[in-house]
């Protein structure tokens, strides 16, 4: 839509190497670590962070981020606190990407939503349950606040709504390689190479591939295929079981060069 | 959303095929039943002060409710997309047991996501699933009731999309569901107004049905929606009173948000959280409505209220007793509302209630409480 390259878009263009997209949840497993985690994520390497605003019904989610999720609204995280830990991790000189479901930005007003997400140093949002048919006024709220709206395209997804999707989205495509939710899959699947192809065609924004990449061979299976791959449910499952989820990210950096 | 423009497409073919309707028809009498009865409940009238009331007998409709009537439509769909499995989430149970009926009859794999809390408070139901062949999926997640196990099946169709219908049970979730099971379930009304009417050519002055997510009251009022002069009435779970925050009421205790693909009324927090709900019928324990009782309501066409626990229970114990029809506690609402409504009215009073399923499976829960 914009004509002007925007934080997000040229953080996520390849340039030789597959840029990664780590997620977290705002608020797990509390306020105080998932800000340390943030802060220590966003200068991991890492191209851009995607932070979920936790949600009661989360529909696009598997198992892990759910969890998390609810643990997040358990220690009392909201939309508000939700964008102060954005604006904090943002600090970092980091592209912010918040990824949250419709209603907690109708509840909190969007307009309102989407001054205060920019003015907290966010770069874009993804809204899951939002179809781009039904993406109007909200988006264009995002957009007026200077924020990149970005729409996903699944594999079901048909070759004019790719069209849609990939005209009406800024910053980056979002590309789901599975049918289904999230979560960690130990094999991405077949068809994939020509649908980051096909979305290709369709676009001269970057195209990150998400949902079920986890594993270090994925990224070289996506490696010239994709421009990012997000990594979402494998760093969340490793912050639950208090792991070293910079560890984690390292070494799939690695395998992204 | 292509899953979804393809129901959106084979289900207006069908409504406009002329074998389909014949087909669907054929399957409403010899399998559900209908046309189910309407019955006069005299001593009901009397107990209440005179005002006549009428029950729509959905409970004899074949496993118990008019939950079947959108189980066949879809099942019809299903088989016409080439989709040889199914997925339903449950709350009561009785949508559950009439689409793992529908796929016993049509030979379909059949799956039903159903909360924990829920499978234990109706048993019976989960028993009648099983034996029919359906594999229940237990959900224990978040509250453990209907919505979760609606967003468990959800997550189930984005997965299985290229094998699989989803049979949503009310008149809630994304376009074009609430349309088609408002559509597959407009017979119940129909019916209704022709057999009021062919008893002494009036009208009722008022329609009665309760409201969970509103499948059964779409069905019976969209008949009515021309017939100005007939007020129509959607009944809500208060649960333990609307002031306890503890019921399942969207309409009268809600805000609009979005759930499950619709924009509607809605049991939310003030950052948007879906809140949990209650009440003593798990037909009616969602926090969202259809959304075409939210524009119903804020039309001002439908007069929406809501009716606690003890209230539905003492109706339920009451038609039993004066009628010896046993009510399920969802309708039970809308019947202690007619009987509120039939005091207002005095004798001359007319009052048409949906009766839309049978208790056999809440008695577990009335001898609870």
């Amino acid at each position: 839509m914009k004509t002007e390259t925007s934080a997000l878009e040229g953080a996520l263009r390849a340039s030789g190497d597959l840029k990664l997209v780590a997620y977290m949840m705002a608020g797990h497993p509390n306020k105080k670590r998932s800000l340390e985690v943030g802060k220590k994520l966003a200068t991991s390497g890492i191209a851009a962070l995607e932070i979920g605003v936790p949600f009661s019904d989360p529909l696009a989610d598997g198992p892990v981020i759910q969890k998390a999720g609810q643990t997040a609204l358990e220690h009392g995280m909201t939309v508000g606190a939700s964008l102060e830990l954005a604006a904090a991790i943002a600090r970092e000189g980091i592209p912010i990407v918040l990824m949250t479901y419709i209603n907690p930005i109708l509840a909190h007003d969007p307009r309102r939503f989407a001054a205060e997400a920019a003015q907290a140093g966010v770069a874009g949002v993804i809204m899951p349950d939002v179809p781009v048919e039904e993406s109007e006024p909200v988006a264009g709220w995002l957009r007026s606040a200077s924020l990149d709206t970005i729409f996903m395209v699944a594999p079901t997804t048909s070759k004019e709504r790719m069209a849609t999707i990939c005209e009406r989205s800024s910053g980056f495509v979002y590309c789901v390689t599975v049918t289904g939710i999230t979560g960690a899959r130990s094999e991405l699947p077949g068809g994939m190479k020509e649908m980051l192809g096909e979305v290709k065609k369709h676009t001269s924004l970057p195209v990150a591939a998400g949902f079920g990449i986890s594993r270090p061979e994925h990224m070289k299976s996506l490696r010239g295929n994709a421009d990012a791959a997000v990594v979402g449910s494998a760093i969340v499952a490793e912050i639950e079981n208090g792991g070293d989820a910079v560890a984690l990210v390292k070494g799939l950096l690695k395998a992204c060069r | 959303m292509g899953a979804l423009q393809e129901l959106e497409g084979v289900w207006h073919e069908a409504k406009a095929d002329a074998q389909f309707q014949l087909e669907l028809a054929g399957h409403r009498h010899a399998f559900i039943g209908r046309p189910t009865p309407l019955y006069a409940a005299n001593r009901l009238s009397e107990h209440f002060g005179g005002a006549h009331i009428h029950l729509k007998r959905e409970d004899l409709c074949h496993t118990g409710a008019h939950k079947l009537n959108n189980a066949v439509g879809q099942a019809l769909l299903a088989i016409r997309m080439g989709k040889k499995r199914v997925i339903a989430e449950t709350g009561a149970g009785q949508h559950g047991v009439a689409v793992a009926t529908v796929c016993a009859r049509f030979g379909l794999e059949c799956a039903v996501y159903m909360g924990t809390e829920d499978m234990r408070r109706q048993s019976m139901n989960v028993r009648r699933m099983k034996l029919l062949g359906a594999e229940v999926k237990e959900v224990a997640s978040g509250t453990k009731t209907l919505k979760d196990a609606t967003s468990e099946a959800i997550r189930d169709w984005v997965t299985n999309v290229r094998t699989t219908h989803y049979i949503i049970g009310s008149v809630v979730g994304p376009h074009p569901y609430p349309e088609m099971v408002r559509d597959l379930q407009r017979v119940i009304g129909d019916e209704a107004r022709e057999q009021y009417l062919s008893v002494d050519g009036k009208l009722p002055d008022v329609v009665v049905a309760c409201v969970g997510g509103g499948s059964n009251a779409i069905g019976m009022f969209t008949a009515f929606l021309d017939d100005k002069d007939v007020s129509l009435v959607g009944v809500e779970a208060a649960g333990s009173g609307i002031k306890t925050g503890k019921h399942a009421a969207s309409l009268v205790g809600g805000r609009p948000g979005v759930l499950h693909g619709a924009f509607s009324y809605l049991l939310q927090d003030g950052d948007g959280q879906v809140l949990p709900t209650h009440s003593v019928s798990a037909g009616l324990d969602y926090p969202g409505v259809g959304p075409e009782h939210a524009f119903l309501r804020d039309l001002e066409r439908v007069d929406y209220v809501a009716v606690g626990d003890k209230d539905a229970i003492a109706a339920f114990k009451l038609c039993t007793r004066l009628e010896g029809i046993m009510p399920a506690l969802e309708p039970s609402h809308a019947l202690h509302q007619a009987g509120v409504i039939a005091r207002e009215l005095g004798p001359g009073g007319r009052i048409l209630v949906c009766l839309s399923g049978r208790g056999d499976k809440d008695m577990d829960s009335v001898d609870e409480n």
